[in-house]
């Protein structure tokens, strides 16, 4: 497109300036056709974002009873929260939050450092390699979830998988699935499915980091972990909270890793997580229960995220 | 700069090797284990070196793979495009029309309509896969391909993006000659906003491919069929049914056939990762 910018200004501004009526059939024009381009989205956001979030809402506060022996035909009633205080009051739905509170409270900041942390090595100047390393840290990420737990589902197992032999020659026996155990064997999971991806993050802010800031500090004798701790960590806090946030929420909605481990582990029970919990109470056409739960699951997650999303903005703020 | 390698002692090069090094290999164990475990008969499985290849058996893996259940690792295949790539193919271009309304137009509404997808990006997928499952099983969808493609199509992360991206990309100047050439808002988008937009919608495009591979629960919740199902899905399920005679290696061949290409794709792609997501990061 080579149109001539200036001929385009001038006649824009005369038309601004001279005749109102085309300024506002102009402004009338774009916005149907804003209103166009938006519409296939919309619809589909709405119709497969929104509305099972009302359905959802709605079937949680109702109850189904069958009449006779559980045999006959199926009324639902309103129940207001009653689902919401069984929900609450399932030990069982409870304890899955704090398995997972449990797992994220270690691993997410564990992975963030050591993303942190590789990153820096990676921008440094010093570093060796560094396309080739990078390359190589983004591999797990590529490697769909699913896949990857099954991989390491086989590899936790003694009978094939490298790791039991390696450990058992320096004298330590570790069942990866044993039911403690089986926390640390989620966390790896996460940790090598997820560090790459933060590390890129962190990354490229890291190259955004003016290089004079850095020259500057260099020059006044500060060396490069002195740099790093005062310049370019603060120069990156935006993409640290970035993904801590989606860390977060990669915890809560925690399932493919426990749901596929658990078909190996017995540790691993068929609510370990909140969203296996929901899950189950679907599976046992608790329709409205399994509702309350996801409901309870998502609002979880959205003050989570939200939440740490203004802490740390407040935080910047004072500082 | 010179006088910064001069400055930077060899130790500080070792270190940064060592640590390095160390994730590396962190990372790149697991993948190896699945490549040489891949060529090794059954027996070989559990008897050699699982960090070493034994008897290549790779070709005869792959023959198991594709003869399991007549042939049903190709039918998965064909699912798994049909869901992922066309998923996110759909998605993609959805999601650019939105974004390109929200970055380069004003209109009443705007501001409301960003909040709400913005919103919408920080729950993720997953967490819509059992609501969608009682909507679906309520108007009788369940166990249809459009049960998991439809809400494959929505990507508020990608409007997100696509909306920053092109409020940064497209100068407004362009689009306001091209109007006044007479050309319409179709027209523009296609000729001048799509073009301009496309690093950006590799990566919306990349996000999405990965978001539906990995949302694991929804054709889980969905599928009761066989034949529907996507590679996850059906290799979970071979994983699980070893005792009804699907041996480990025909799992763990198949499971090294359903990255390969994929890995492949992302190391030629990966560059396009890195300004795109950081430049709709939370600032």
């Amino acid at each position: 497109m080579k149109a001539p910018t200036l001929p385009a200004q001038q006649l824009v501004e005369t038309g601004t300036t001279t005749t109102k009526p085309r300024k506002s059939r102009l402004g009338r024009r774009t916005t149907r056709s804003a209103l166009l381009f938006l519409v296939p989205f919309m619809i589909m956001f709405l119709s497969m974002k929104m509305a099972p979030i009302f359905y959802a809402i709605y079937q949680s506060f109702f109850k189904t009873e069958r009449s006779g022996l559980g045999v006959g035909s199926a009324k639902s009633l309103f129940a207001g929260f009653e689902n919401y205080f069984t929900a609450l009051q399932n030990s069982d739905f409870i304890a899955s939050f704090g398995r997972v509170f449990l797992i994220g409270i270690i691993q997410v900041p564990l992975m963030l450092t050591i993303a942190l942390f590789l990153a820096l090595l990676l921008d440094s100047a010093f570093s060796p390699f560094k396309r080739g390393f990078r390359l190589i840290y983004f591999l797990p990420y590529a490697f769909p979830g699913v896949i990857a737990a099954i991989m390491w589902s086989f590899l936790y197992q003694p009978n094939i998988g490298p790791f039991s032999g390696w450990l058992s020659a320096i004298g330590l026996d570790v069942n990866f699935l044993a039911n403690n155990t089986v926390f640390f064997s989620i966390g790896n999971m996460m940790t090598w499915g997820f560090t790459g991806f933060n590390m890129l993050v962190i990354y490229s802010a890291l190259q955004a980091v003016p290089e004079e800031l850095t020259e500057a500090a260099s020059l006044d004798g500060a060396g490069w972990w002195a740099t790093a701790w005062h310049i370019k960590i603060p120069a990156v806090r935006p993409a640290v909270i970035l993904t801590a946030v989606f860390s977060i929420i990669g915890t809560v909605q925690l399932y493919n890793d426990p749901a596929i481990l658990a078909k190996v582990a017995p540790g691993i029970s068929s609510t370990f997580t909140p969203i296996m919990a929901a899950q189950q109470q679907t599976a046992a056409n608790n329709y409205n229960l399994g509702a309350a739960q996801s409901v309870i699951l998502a609002l979880v997650a959205l003050v989570l995220s939200f939440g740490f999303l203004k802490f740390t903005q407040r935080k910047g703020a004072d500082s | 700069m010179p006088w910064r390698q001069q400055r930077t002692p060899f130790s500080a090069r070792a270190f940064s090797l060592i640590v390095m090094a160390t994730f590396a290999l962190y990372s790149l164990v697991p993948l190896w284990w699945l490549v040489v475990t891949a060529t090794k008969s059954s027996q070989d499985l559990f008897t050699t070196n699982p960090m070493w290849f034994a008897d290549f058996n790779l070709g005869q893996n792959i023959a198991d793979v594709f003869n399991q259940q007549n042939g049903i690792f190709a039918v998965w295949t064909g699912n798994t495009i049909i869901y992922c790539v066309g998923g996110a193919a759909i998605a993609t271009l959805l999601a650019a029309m939105a974004g390109y309304a929200l970055g380069k137009y004003e209109f009443p509404g705007r501001k409301v309509v960003s909040n709400i997808i913005l919103a919408a990006v920080l729950l993720p997928a997953i967490l819509f896969a059992l609501p969608l499952y009682l909507m679906f099983s309520e108007i009788q969808m369940v166990n249809t391909y459009w049960s998991v493609l439809l809400p494959s199509l929505v990507s508020p992360f990608g409007v997100f993006l696509a909306s920053t991206y092109a409020g940064q990309a497209i100068p407004t100047e362009l689009l306001e000659a091209a109007r006044l050439d007479g050309a319409s808002e179709a027209r523009i988008f296609w000729r001048i906003g799509f073009p301009i937009m496309t690093p950006a919608l590799v990566t919306v495009f990349l996000y999405q491919f990965v978001a539906i591979w990995s949302n694991y629960l929804l054709p889980v919740l969905m599928l009761n069929n066989d034949t529907l199902q996507p590679l996850s899905v059906g290799l979970v399920n071979w994983r699980e049914r070893l005792n009804e005679g699907i041996p480990y290696s025909v799992t763990i061949t198949g499971s090294l056939l359903a990255v390969v290409p994929l890995l492949l794709a992302f190391s030629i792609l990966q560059r396009y990762w890195r300004s795109d997501l950081t430049a709709g990061g939370v600032k």
